[in-house]
């Protein structure tokens, strides 16, 4: 079998079942993730195949479920763990800045924490109050982190393999509205590393779109319209906001002189803001125009029926590649 | 009986010596063995003169600051002592005297009061986790590292603990609650020093005891007398052996009093009169049990001096250790962050790097 037709959900289901089988050390745990395989069934059939210690439902309480999992990798295993929802994460916030981001650093590299706590994030499913905010931005700005999100089924299915690999800590966001797309999926070719590592989705030589997670398909979108109308535009999947790959993203811009950042949080001191940061500062004689933003608003994550007011889409990208200053070509 | 009113603790706190260093009746605890009680005096002894010792250098400028178990050193003694050597123990930045204890270099411990680290030693050494200064985030921990344990069929307990203004926190609550559902083979210690920084243990809870904390989770609670070395001692075992065994966590409740302020920077007396303390003076638990150990002629003359120069012998190695002018190296800044530093952080090891070269350092 070289290659076979999974959703996104699948193929986290599958790296989290090879990941189980190859590696003893591995534990999957979290609310609701036993026999009911979680709200999204990314642990779907886990318990019965693995049993009850391998993956296993734990009291409701997010900060218990990341100390625990700091304790369990102290003690030579590596936790991965689920937290059902971007928001409901926030009570292990303390757990996850204080400890599992700073031990190695604190104990000087003595104790590593190889623990994946898996978040679903960001909007674009209907999701009520609490159940779509991207949160990105506080584990990106937490040193010790490694944050990383995948925008298709087989980065999803490799990006977890490697972040369960991981000697660190890893914040792995998932996209939830991409749950459900569906591609094939090549598990016997190894993959090269995703971690820290963006890539070309898409060539153009006009401008470049830099997104993640749920903005990659957005983007890809955007800039197949864009080529009805002439426009020629590069798409980059970030993939791992930390550590970022300045390298790819860099030449990219380059390449095409122009560039616009997509992504769902809202804009001010974002992973967005950062990358507009860091792009200016190493490309500015190769850029014929400032660095463009379409994020989401400064305002919390709204109501099902507002959200697309929200989520940037097609249009609003297409006018910001349009306020690139083309009038001085 | 219901079957929760065994999960209960004691009316009084369990004792072993009243503070004359007199044999009481223990409610069914057996006392230690006098050669076990006498390792308990010399570490007691040595903790006193950690907490002295640390104090001083304080004074001296050498340390930046020094949370002092003065007063508690029975539950420093009973918590390091109760533990095999596989164990774990998880302490708090007042539980140094426990730390050494067990076996950590003094000097090592002291590396995060000096600020040439965070934690200065290997926790893996002696099994005892970095002294935590957040509150009850490392009992947490504590379960985590048991759970593991038990998953593979080991016979580890750990040892976590906390004091009286912790267990206001969730994760208190939190940890004991996965405790109690997993079976983790823990111990619960909570020194009860009547005092958080300058709270007093009424605006802290209104339950009946910190140990009745433990029946809301199916955890038995326990009170003892924490000045009270030989109780602390049998209590804190008995619970480990029951953790050991599969009996689940247990949460055991010292009594016992901060003797001094906070910190050095702490000024106690903006919250509580002296009037408060010295009635604790009486209520030492190095001077009861060495009246025990005296009347039981098991410290003779030889032995007390042998005790005294140990504690000694520790006192000066922390003295020599600290006073050893040492300059961390900048670039470790980067060193740990993460297995491999990132690109971004080799960048700014080098810019640090150059801006120290052109410096001229």
């Amino acid at each position: 079998m070289a290659t076979e037709k999974l959703s996104m959900a699948q193929a986290l289901n599958r790296a989290l079942r090879d990941s189980l089988t190859e590696d003893p050390s591995v534990y999957v745990f979290g609310e609701d993730v036993g026999p009911l395989g979680g709200v999204f069934r990314i642990t779907d059939g886990l318990t019965a195949e693995f049993g009850e210690d391998r993956c296993f439902d734990t009291p409701l309480a997010e900060s218990g479920i990341v100390g625990m999992a700091v304790g369990m990798a102290m003690n030579g295993m590596r936790p991965v763990v689920e937290m059902q929802f971007d928001a409901f994460a926030y009570p292990a916030f303390e757990q996850i800045v204080s400890h599992v981001a700073k031990t190695r650093n604190r104990t000087r590299g003595r104790v590593g924490l190889p623990i994946v706590i898996r978040v679903p994030f960001a909007g674009g499913i209907g999701g009520v109050e609490h159940h779509c905010d991207s949160s990105e931005a506080y584990y990106a700005h937490t040193p010790g982190l490694k944050v990383v999100t995948p925008a298709t089924p087989e980065d999803a299915y490799h990006l977890l393999r490697e972040a369960i690999a991981s000697p660190d800590p890893v914040v792995f966001m998932e996209p939830k509205k991409l749950y459900w797309a569906k591609e094939e999926v090549d598990f016997d070719h190894p993959a090269p590393p995703a971690m820290g590592k963006a890539v070309i989705r898409r060539e153009g030589t006009d401008a470049t779109l830099i997104a993640y997670g749920p903005s990659v398909p957005t983007a890809l979108e955007a800039a197949e319209a864009a080529a009805q109308e002439g426009r020629s535009l590069q798409v980059v999947d970030v993939r791992s906001p930390v550590p970022f790959d300045d390298e790819t993203v860099c030449a990219a811009v380059r390449s095409t002189g122009r560039a616009v950042v997509i992504a769902e949080a809202s804009g001010y001191a974002s992973v967005a803001s950062e990358i507009v940061a860091r792009v200016t500062e190493r490309c500015f004689h190769s850029l014929a125009a400032p660095v463009r933003r379409v994020t989401g608003f400064d305002i919390p994550f709204p109501p099902p029926k507002l959200e697309r007011y929200q989520l940037p889409g097609v249009d609003r990208i297409l006018d910001a590649v349009d306020d690139l200053q083309w009038e001085d070509q | 009986m219901a079957e929760h009113q065994g999960l209960l603790p004691s009316e009084r706190p369990l004792q072993l010596l009243d503070e004359t260093g007199t044999p009481v009746d223990g409610s069914g605890l057996a006392m230690p063995d006098n050669r076990r009680l006498l390792e308990a005096y010399t570490s007691l002894v040595i903790g006193r003169r950690v907490n002295d010792q640390a104090g001083a250098l304080v004074r001296q400028g050498r340390l930046a600051v020094y949370p002092s178990s003065h007063g508690q050193e029975a539950c420093q003694t009973g918590a390091a002592l109760a533990l095999a050597d596989g164990d774990w123990l998880f302490p708090t930045y007042r539980d140094t005297a426990a730390v050494i204890a067990r076996g950590v270099d003094a000097v090592e411990v002291l590396t995060l009061l000096k600020g040439d680290w965070h934690a200065g030693y290997d926790p893996y050494a002696h099994n005892v986790a970095p002294q935590a200064t957040p509150l009850a985030t490392q009992l947490l921990h504590a379960v985590g590292v048991a759970h593991a344990a038990r998953l593979r069929g080991e016979d580890t307990v750990v040892m976590a603990l906390c004091g009286d203004g912790a267990t206001s926190e969730g994760d208190f609550h939190e940890a004991l609650n996965f405790a109690a559902v997993f079976k983790a083979p823990v111990v619960f210690f909570v020194q009860n020093n009547e005092y958080a920084i300058s709270v007093p243990l009424a605006r802290q809870s209104a339950a009946p005891s910190l140990a009745h904390k433990g029946v809301g989770y199916g955890v038995q609670g326990e009170r003892v007398d924490g000045n009270d070395t030989a109780a602390v001692l049998a209590v804190l075992e008995r619970a480990a052996e029951s953790a050991r065994s599969g009996g689940g966590p247990r949460l055991v409740e010292a009594h016992t009093y901060r003797m001094q302020a906070h910190t050095n920077a702490d000024d106690d007396t903006r919250y509580r009169d002296s009037g408060e303390v010295d009635p604790w003076v009486e209520r030492d638990p190095l001077t009861r049990m060495e009246k025990y150990l005296k009347r039981k002629r098991v410290l003779t003359k030889a032995k007390q001096a042998e005790i005294t120069e140990a504690a000694e012998a520790v006192a000066a190695h922390m003295r020599e250790g600290v006073a050893k002018d040492t300059d961390p190296e900048p670039a470790e800044l980067f060193a740990h962050v993460f297995a491999d530093p990132t690109p971004q952080l080799n960048e700014q090891a080098a810019f640090l790097a150059d801006e120290l070269s052109r410096e001229g350092n």
